[in-house]
C-alpha cells in the first residue's frame, strides 16, 4: 500500500482537490452571501451549469480564459437576475423558482450544445499557470498548490476579503440585517429589496464563475449536466459553514478530494469503479449532516420574501 | 380562496385559465426557442402529437410510461400536501428498481408469478421508503432542509445503484452490465395490445387512493394541516415529527413502486447507468394541477406523449430530448408568474 503515500499519488490528489474544489468554492461563497441575506438560492446549480456553458463559448471563440470566465460569471449573473426579479422584487416561492431555473438551465445548455458542439466537441488549450516562484519548489505541495490560473489564488483571497466585508463593512452588516431581521433594516432607511438583489446578483457571479472554472479549467470543454449536483453540495457547504467564509472554504476542500479521489487512485493503478467513488461527496455530505445537524444555522428569515408590514 | 364571492362559473373559468395559460406560456417560449434554433415549432408540436397519441403504437408506449410517472406523482402528491419537499425521487426510483431487478428473476420459476411480482413491489416499496429516512429524520428532528439531504441521498442512490448492478446483482451472462433479465412471461400482465401491461391499472388506483386518503380520511388531513402549518399542528398535538417521516416513508415508496412496475412491467432487466431522470420532471406536473389527483392523471398523461412523440422527434426532426426539460422549465417558471398575477388579482378585488 505504499502507492498511496507516493509522492504522485498525493500530488495527484492534492491538485485534483483544488482543481475540484475551487467551483465549489466560488459557488459556496456565493451561496453564503445569498444565505445571510435571507434568500435561499436553490438555483445554484443551474447557474453554475448556465456559467459553464456561457465560460467555455467565451473562452472558445475569444481565446482568451479571462473573458471565458468573464463570460461564465455574467451567465451565472443572468439567470441570477432572473431570480431576483422574481423572487426577490415579486416575492415568489423561491424554491419553485430555484428548481424551475436549475431544469430549464440543464435543458437550455445541453440543446444549445448539441447544436453548436456535439458533432465536435472542440476542446480549450492547456490552462496558462500562473506558479508562485519558491512556494512551487516544495515536494508534493509545490506542484500540487502553487502551480494554478491566477484565477484561483484570486478564488482563496475572496475568503478573507468577505470575511472582512462581513465583520467589519456596513455592507455585511446590511446583509446580516436582512436575513435576520429586515424590518430593522427598513426601518433603518436601507431598502431591504436591493440589499437582497445584490446579495443574489453576486451569488450568481460567483457561481458562474465557478462553472467556467469548472468547464474551461476542470474539463477543457463543456459538457451536459457536468455540474451533477456541486451546486447542491455548495448549497450544503454555505449551510453548513454558519455564515463564516474559512469554513467554506475547509468544506470545499474536503470535498475537492473527495471528488478527486477517482483520478488519483488511477494513478496509483487502483481499480474501483467510478461510481463508488462518486458515491463519497455525497456520502460525506449526509455524514456531516449527520453529526453536525444541530449546529448547521440559518438565518430566521431565510427563503421568506419581505412583505413590509407583514408579520 | 377569496374574501369576495365569485359567482361559480367565472371561479370555473379562473381556474381553467390559471392551469391552462401556464401550458400554452411554456410551449410557445419553448416554440420560439425552437425558431431561434431553425427548427419549425409547429412540425415539432405536430410530430410529438401525431407520434405520441394518435398512433396505436405511440398511445400504448404512452400510456405505459405514464405508469411509473403516476406513480412518482402519487408520492409527490402526499409530500407536498403535507409540505414536504420530497425530491430525492430519482434515487429512490433507480435504488427499488435495481431490487425488484435482482428479486423477481431470482425467485421466478420457484414461487407463483403473481407472488413473485407482488414481493418485488413490496420490496421496492420498502427500499423506496428506507432511502427517505436519514432526510425524515433529520428534518422532523433537527428541521435540517430536506430539499437539500433528498437530494444528496438522490445522488448517492443513483451511485449506489449503479455499484450494485455493476459488482452485485450482474449477470454473468452478458458483456454489458445489467441484472438478470425476468422472461417475459413472467412480468406484468399484458392489457389490450402488446405493450400497455398492468402497471397503468396499479399506478391509477394509486393516484385516486392517495387523493381520497388526502382528502377523506383523518390521516391525510393531519398530514395537510402539517403541510398548511406546522407550527399550529404542533399546538393542536399532532406528532408532527412522526409525521413527517411517516409522509417520506409513503411518498418515497410510492417512488420505489415505480421503479418496481417499470421493471417488472416494461424492461425486465436494469442497465448499468440507467437513469431516466424521472422525478424533478414529475414536479412541475403535480404543482400544475394543485396537487389534485384526477388533475394529475390527465396532465401525466399529456406529459407522456410529449415525452413519447419527443423522443421520436429527436430522431426524425433532429431536436434532442433536453427540449423536453426546457419546456417542463419553462412551465413551472409560467405557472409561479400565473400564480402570482392571480394572487394580486385576488388581493386588488379584496381591499
Amino acid at each position: 500500500m505504499d502507492a498511496f503515500l507516493s509522492e504522485a499519488f498525493l500530488t495527484a490528489l492534492l491538485y485534483g482537490a483544488m482543481t475540484a474544489g475551487v467551483p465549489l468554492l466560488l459557488a459556496g461563497l456565493g451561496e453564503q452571501i445569498s444565505e445571510k441575506a435571507g434568500v435561499l438560492n436553490i438555483g445554484l446549480e443551474g447557474m453554475m451549469l448556465l456559467g459553464a456553458y456561457a465560460g467555455f463559448v467565451a473562452a472558445y471563440y475569444s481565446g482568451s480564459f479571462w473573458l471565458g470566465f468573464l463570460g461564465g460569471g455574467l451567465g451565472g449573473l443572468a439567470l441570477a437576475a432572473l431570480m431576483a426579479l422574481l423572487c426577490v422584487r415579486l416575492g415568489m416561492n423561491q424554491i419553485v423558482i430555484g428548481i424551475a431555473l436549475t431544469i430549464g438551465a440543464e435543458g437550455l445548455t445541453a440543446l444549445l450544445h448539441h447544436f453548436q458542439f456535439a458533432r465536435s466537441y472542440p476542446r480549450l488549450d492547456e490552462v496558462p499557470v500562473l506558479a508562485l516562484p519558491g512556494l512551487e519548489e516544495i515536494p508534493v505541495l509545490g506542484p500540487a498548490l502553487f502551480r494554478h490560473h491566477a484565477l484561483v489564488y484570486l478564488a482563496v483571497l475572496l475568503v478573507p476579503l468577505l470575511a472582512w466585508l462581513y465583520r467589519r463593512s456596513a455592507i455585511g452588516l446590511n446583509l446580516e440585517a436582512a436575513g435576520n431581521k429586515p424590518g430593522a433594516l427598513d426601518a433603518a432607511g436601507v431598502s431591504v429589496t436591493r440589499t437582497r438583489v445584490s446579495a443574489v446578483l453576486a451569488t450568481g457571479f460567483l457561481a458562474g464563475l465557478g462553472g467556467a472554472y469548472m468547464a474551461n479549467v476542470g474539463a477543457g470543454l463543456f459538457v451536459p449536466f457536468m455540474t451533477g449536483g456541486d451546486g447542491f453540495i455548495a448549497i450544503v457547504l454555505a449551510m453548513l459553514a454558519r455564515g463564516r467564509p474559512v469554513w467554506v472554504i475547509f468544506g470545499a476542500l474536503l470535498f475537492g478530494i473527495s471528488l478527486a479521489l477517482t483520478t488519483a487512485l488511477q494513478v496509483t493503478g487502483v481499480n474501483v469503479p467510478t461510481d463508488v467513488v462518486q458515491m463519497l461527496p455525497f456520502a460525506m455530505v449526509i455524514l456531516v449532516l449527520v453529526i453536525f445537524a444541530r449546529h448547521s444555522v440559518l438565518p430566521p428569515a431565510l427563503g421568506l420574501p419581505y412583505v413590509r408590514g407583514d408579520r | 380562496m377569496s374574501a369576495v364571492a365569485e359567482s361559480p362559473r367565472a371561479a370555473w373559468l379562473g381556474a381553467t385559465a390559471r392551469i391552462l395559460l401556464p401550458v400554452l406560456l411554456a410551449l410557445v417560449a419553448g416554440g420560439l426557442i425552437l425558431l431561434i434554433l431553425g427548427k419549425d415549432p409547429l412540425e415539432y408540436y405536430g410530430f410529438v402529437v401525431q407520434r405520441g397519441l394518435l398512433t396505436w403504437a405511440g398511445l400504448q408506449e404512452s400510456i405505459t410510461r405514464s405508469a411509473p410517472l403516476l406513480l412518482i406523482a402519487a408520492g409527490l402528491i402526499i409530500a407536498f400536501r403535507a409540505g414536504i419537499w420530497n425530491l430525492g425521487v430519482d434515487g429512490q426510483f433507480l435504488l427499488s428498481a435495481v431490487a425488484a431487478s435482482a428479486l423477481a428473476p431470482a425467485l421466478a420459476g420457484s414461487l407463483p408469478d403473481w407472488l413473485v411480482l407482488l414481493l418485488s413491489c413490496l420490496l421496492a416499496f420498502a427500499v423506496g421508503a428506507l432511502w427517505s429516512v436519514i432526510p425524515a429524520i433529520l428534518k422532523a428532528r433537527y428541521g435540517i432542509n430536506e430539499i437539500i439531504t433528498s437530494l444528496m441521498m438522490s445522488f448517492l442512490g443513483i451511485s449506489f445503484a449503479n455499484v450494485l448492478v455493476k459488482l452485485a446483482f450482474r449477470d454473468p451472462a452478458t458483456t454489458v452490465p445489467q441484472t438478470v433479465t425476468l422472461p417475459v412471461e413472467d412480468r406484468l400482465l399484458r392489457l389490450f395490445g402488446n405493450t400497455i401491461n398492468l402497471g397503468i391499472v396499479i399506478a391509477l388506483a394509486a393516484v385516486v387512493l392517495v387523493h381520497l386518503m388526502m382528502t377523506r380520511t383523518a390521516f391525510g388531513l393531519k398530514l395537510q394541516v402539517v403541510g398548511a402549518n406546522p407550527r399550529a399542528a404542533l399546538h393542536a398535538g399532532l406528532p408532527v415529527g412522526r409525521l413527517t417521516i411517516a409522509t417520506f416513508a409513503l411518498s418515497a415508496g410510492f417512488a420505489g413502486l415505480a421503479g418496481a412496475v417499470e421493471v417488472v412491467g416494461v424492461l425486465g432487466t436494469i442497465r448499468a447507468d440507467w437513469n431516466p431522470a424521472y422525478g424533478l420532471l414529475v414536479v412541475p406536473l403535480v404543482f400544475l394541477a394543485r396537487f389534485n389527483g384526477w388533475a394529475v392523471i390527465a396532465f401525466v398523461f399529456a406529459f407522456a406523449v410529449l415525452q413519447i412523440g419527443g423522443e421520436s422527434a429527436a430522431r426524425r426532426i433532429g431536436v434532442p430530448h433536453f427540449y423536453v426539460l426546457v419546456l417542463v422549465g419553462l412551465l413551472l417558471l409560467f405557472l409561479a408568474v400565473v400564480e402570482y398575477l392571480d394572487h394580486l388579482r385576488r388581493q386588488r378585488r379584496g381591499q
